[in-house]
């Protein structure tokens, strides 16, 4: 279109040109990560996840089996001398929660499902949320989100050598595997701490940061049940039992403690326990009103992502809520495309 | 030569530039972001929604001053597909950098999440939850983004062979350097 008018650099340019291009195009694909198999991806994290029998369409993949509550959380402005987030100035706040297993298994029976956990969600007058979950057990497995990811392909490995090669790379596990084996089960999702376990900075109205953890502590008293026992009652048992709990008792309360770190306490590993006497100021109540299942309930379209903070609370130097809002994400967008597979209304799939 | 304006006026080139740093910034983030469980992560998203809906801004803008002062003409002598091509690539562009932070905040809105940018600034939803259309949002915005930068590397080297190969005026005419004296092209 041109001919005759290319100066004597015009292959220096068209080399050039391809130069810019295909640069741009590898910096790309090396910033997506096409070119680093090994970095860990939430995609990775997800097939760590999966079970063999295969993904839980439409369902979370991890905690799936879940039931919905609301309710609410009173805040008793204790909280108010930590952070300046409006939902601890004292008053009452509109709550949605999920109790669920930690499983990736929505049909789990209950008895095989260690860990217990609770999502929350507050939201506040100006809209702003608060989103956590948390987990009963008082420290996580592993120190770094890597170490989960390792820790979920080793027990997913028939060869037991597996496991015993992760925990002498993760000497952190210990302590968790020890509170697995020992810990008393209860018969309760109502009877259940529910631990937040990383650590996130509140910062207060003359600007101090603290950095703590929160936990959820049950006022119904917990009630030591075998795991054999646990399993004769059934595989749904937990969700029969709330819901009627809540039914013929009436709402369910648990105390928000927040525990403030020292200088130097371990904020950046949710598998260090901070020392028992560090400071603690409870900051609330957390009031379960009303069960519903989460087929159709409004926990189901909720994504507890522990990254949406309202102001006043952000994220510490702990890896853990960055990786998990990431993992998520990455689970809401899966389930989202597959709620075909989780249909609303109707009966169960056979 | 002097009579029609050969250059964009300087409101939009320094529009141009500034949005095509953003615009490349945005899309190695967002590729970046999706593919990290590291802990910057979190920021990484933040600065995403946040330089998003400061481009839905600028490209209103930027639309309205085209509308105003419009665009150079193109040489006389580019050939005809050639300026179809223009034509096109440019309205892509344009369709592009207005329909994806539509798309980028209606996702986020169709999953229940609040939209919080930098600073604490909150964008109220207008879309309720819908797993369908947080489906058909996400992945048109996922999808989009891999065409808007293919689109973006198209442009540059059309700008480039422009500026190198055919130096007829048409990279000058979004240059933020000062013009040279135009040089005749025909030797």
């Amino acid at each position: 279109m041109n001919q005759g008018k290319l100066p004597r650099s015009g292959l220096g340019s068209l080399v050039l040109i391809a130069a810019v291009v295909g640069g741009g195009a590898a910096a790309f694909a090396y910033t997506a990560g096409w070119f680093s198999p090994g970095r860990l991806t939430p995609e990775r994290m997800i097939a760590a996840l999966t079970p063999p029998s295969g993904p839980p369409l439409g369902h979370r993949r991890n905690h799936a089996k879940g039931i919905c509550f609301t309710g609410t959380f009173e805040a008793n402005g204790n909280g108010a001398e930590l952070s300046r987030a409006r939902v601890f100035a004292q008053g009452h706040y509109p709550a949605l929660g999920r109790f669920n297993l930690g499983t990736a298994d929505p049909n789990a029976v209950d008895a095989t499902v260690r860990v217990r956990g609770l999502g929350l969600l507050i939201t506040t007058a100006d809209g702003e949320e608060w989103r956590m979950a948390m987990i009963n057990p008082p420290f996580f497995a592993v120190s770094t989100p890597q170490a989960f990811h390792d820790l979920l392909i080793a027990s997913g490995k028939k060869d037991p050598e597996a496991m015993k090669a992760f925990i002498q790379a993760n000497p952190e596990f210990g302590p968790f595997a020890a509170w697995a084996k020992t810990a008393p089960w209860t018969g309760s999702y109502a009877e259940e701490p529910y631990n937040g376990l990383n650590s996130f900075v509140f910062t207060d109205a003359g600007g101090g940061d603290h950095t703590v953890r929160w936990s959820l502590l049950p006022s119904a008293q917990p009630i030591p049940i075998s795991q054999a026992d646990l399993e004769k009652r059934g595989p749904d048992y937990l969700e029969q039992e709330i819901t009627e709990r809540v039914r013929t008792a009436g709402p369910l309360r648990w105390t928000m403690v927040t525990t403030v770190a020292d200088p130097g306490d371990p904020t950046a590993d949710p598998s260090k326990a901070w020392p028992e006497n560090r400071r603690k100021v409870e900051v609330g109540t957390l009031i379960v009103q009303r069960i519903e299942p989460e087929r159709d309930g409004p926990c189901r379209d909720i994504n507890f992502d522990p990254a949406v903070l309202p102001q006043g609370i952000r994220v510490s130097d702990d890896p853990f809520p960055a990786a998990r809002s990431s993992v998520y994400r990455k689970s809401y967008d899966l389930r989202a495309a597959e709620a075909r597979d989780y249909p609303r209304t109707g009966t169960a799939k056979p | 030569m002097t009579s029609a304006p050969h250059r964009f006026a300087l409101i939009q080139r320094v529009l141009h530039w500034l949005m095509a740093v953003c615009i490349l910034a945005m899309l190695f983030i967002g590729v970046g972001m999706v593919s990290t469980v590291a802990p910057k992560y979190l920021p990484l998203i933040l600065v995403h929604k946040t330089i998003g809906v400061i481009l839905l801004v600028l490209v209103l803008i930027r639309l309205a001053l085209r509308l105003h002062y419009g665009a150079p003409p193109l040489p006389a002598d580019l050939s005809r597909p050639m300026r179809f091509g223009a034509k096109l690539s440019h309205q892509l562009l344009y369709g592009l950098m207005i329909v994806m932070p539509l798309l980028g905040l209606g996702m986020l809105w169709a999953a229940a999440y609040p939209v919080v940018l930098y600073g604490g600034i909150q964008i109220p939803a207008l879309l309720p939850q819908s797993d369908l259309m947080h489906t058909l949002l996400w992945n048109a915005h996922v999808y989009l983004g891999f065409a808007f930068f293919a689109l973006v590397l198209l442009h540059l080297a059309a700008g480039l062979f422009h500026a190198l190969i055919r130096r007829d005026g048409v990279f000058e005419s979004m240059s933020l350097l000062p013009l040279r004296d135009r040089v005749t092209q025909a030797k």
